[in-house]
């Protein structure tokens, strides 16, 4: 069957998208509150502040969350999923948990997605924790991309949480990824 | 200097002689504001793994009954075209996607979006926002009462207007199939002049972002229906592996 083509989320979608808490999977007070954040660039370096990031995320144990509550946060439950639109600067954030790694030697990351004003269909990522670098210099995706992009899919541990800036078109262009049945739309 | 139409009609044209499948072109310069935001290198193909394979839950938890109807928000009733807008949300194989969270939003019957960004001077509507949420049901089905939105002008060349459309965000089954798209209504007269329409230079494929009018949705003394289908990509995992691992979770 042939897939519906995707369409820009444009520039109105906080009517549709936004709500109250979609960006704090965990509350922001939580003992083990992680703040991931960063901006969203453009070809020219600069700042998309009409931007939808999404996560989902395993948990720190690395199980996969298949709980509901995402749209109304109960403040208990880990749904691993959230949503941050950027600001005028063109900066997101959300308060989380570390993902843990889903099996032994795996590298924990966070699944991305981007949407924008201006980019005509989603794109799809991945943010990964920094901390092993034996675990990422194993990893799949990793080890499969040029050298010299690598770095694009790390976030980069600062004093208040990781930080992974996404740019969507230039000489430091984010690696963004596509799926085999995705590519079967494409045929 | 600013492009028109007929500018822009040349550009859109130009770009329609290289087919670039059924998916819109990223790189699609009638459409202004994406010069600077597609990313030039090819997306990197992988085999989904962990997360990937899986999409968030969503349940009646997140969503109430009533955001299925936009007609209801307010304490009066929205000016415009009642219609109720229904359909099935399947996966690439043609299976039901059940119990997912599928958002709308849209303007209002002039052409109004309820946003601070939109500047277009049509009236707002007091008994009208534009947002609904719903889940399908078992068999994939999603339905939503509104007002049937109106065409809008916007700044991407001299005169500019959007075809009528409803916003659509939709979840599937796992992660990759992830859609943020756009519903618009049969004949339009916008649509050869619309370079996001456009931009999906495969006549079939943007033709499955139109819905379809139909008398058995329409309601007597009440609303117009239309049903719109929406097939995502396929899934990939496969019903064995996700018992499977719905039991060890």
């Amino acid at each position: 069957m042939s897939a519906v083509p995707g369409q820009t989320v444009g520039p109105f979608f906080h009517l549709g998208l936004e709500y109250d808490g979609m960006n704090e999977l965990v509350p922001p007070g939580h003992p083990r509150a992680l703040r991931l954040h960063g901006h969203v660039y453009d070809g020219a370096g600069a700042p998309v502040p009409d931007a939808v990031i999404e996560i989902w995320q395993a948990d720190p144990q690395g199980h996969i969350p298949r709980q509901p509550g995402s749209l109304r946060r109960d403040g208990w439950t880990f749904t691993g999923w959230g949503r941050a639109a950027t600001g005028p600067d063109g900066h997101y954030q959300f308060t989380t948990l570390e993902p843990g790694a889903t099996e032994p030697g795996k590298a924990p990351f966070f699944a991305v997605t981007v949407f924008a004003r201006g980019l005509l269909d989603r794109l799809f990522t991945r943010a990964y924790l920094p901390d092993d670098p034996d675990l990422l210099a194993n990893d799949t995706l990793l080890e499969s991309v040029a050298p010299d992009r690598r770095a694009t899919l790390i976030a980069r541990r600062v004093p208040d949480g990781a930080v992974f800036d996404i740019r969507l078109q230039g000489d430091d262009e984010t690696v963004f990824l596509t799926y085999p049945r995705l590519r079967d739309a494409w045929a | 200097m600013e492009s028109s139409q007929a500018d822009i009609n040349r550009e859109i044209e130009a770009a329609a002689q290289q087919p670039g499948g059924p998916q819109p072109k990223i790189d699609y310069a009638p459409y202004r504001s994406s010069i600077l935001r597609h990313p030039k290198q090819p997306a990197h193909l992988i085999d989904p793994e962990a997360v990937e394979l899986w999409a968030p839950v969503f349940g009646h938890r997140d969503v109430a009954d009533d955001e299925a109807d936009l007609t209801i928000q307010h304490a009066g009733t929205p000016l415009g075209e009642r219609i109720v807008v229904t359909g099935r949300v399947l996966d690439g194989d043609g299976r039901p996607v059940a119990d997912q969270l599928v958002e709308v939003w849209q303007a209002n019957a002039a052409g109004r979006y309820r946003h601070q960004r939109d500047q277009h001077p049509a009236p707002h509507d007091p008994n009208f926002t534009g947002v609904g949420r719903m889940l399908t049901g078992p068999d994939g089905t999603y339905r939503f009462q509104t007002i049937k939105p109106g065409p809008y002008p916007w700044r991407n060349h001299v005169n500019a207007w959007r075809p009528a459309h409803i916003h659509f965000s939709i979840f599937g089954t796992d992660f990759t199939q992830r859609l943020v798209t756009q519903m618009y209504f049969p004949g339009d007269p916008l649509f050869p002049l619309d370079p996001i329409y456009q931009s999906i230079t495969d006549p079939k494929a943007r033709e499955l972002l139109i819905a379809q009018y139909d008398h058995d949705v329409t309601t007597p003394e009440w609303s117009t229906g239309y049903r719109w289908d929406i097939v995502l990509t396929g899934t990939h995992r496969t019903p064995l592996e996700s018992d499977t691992e719905e039991e060890a979770a």
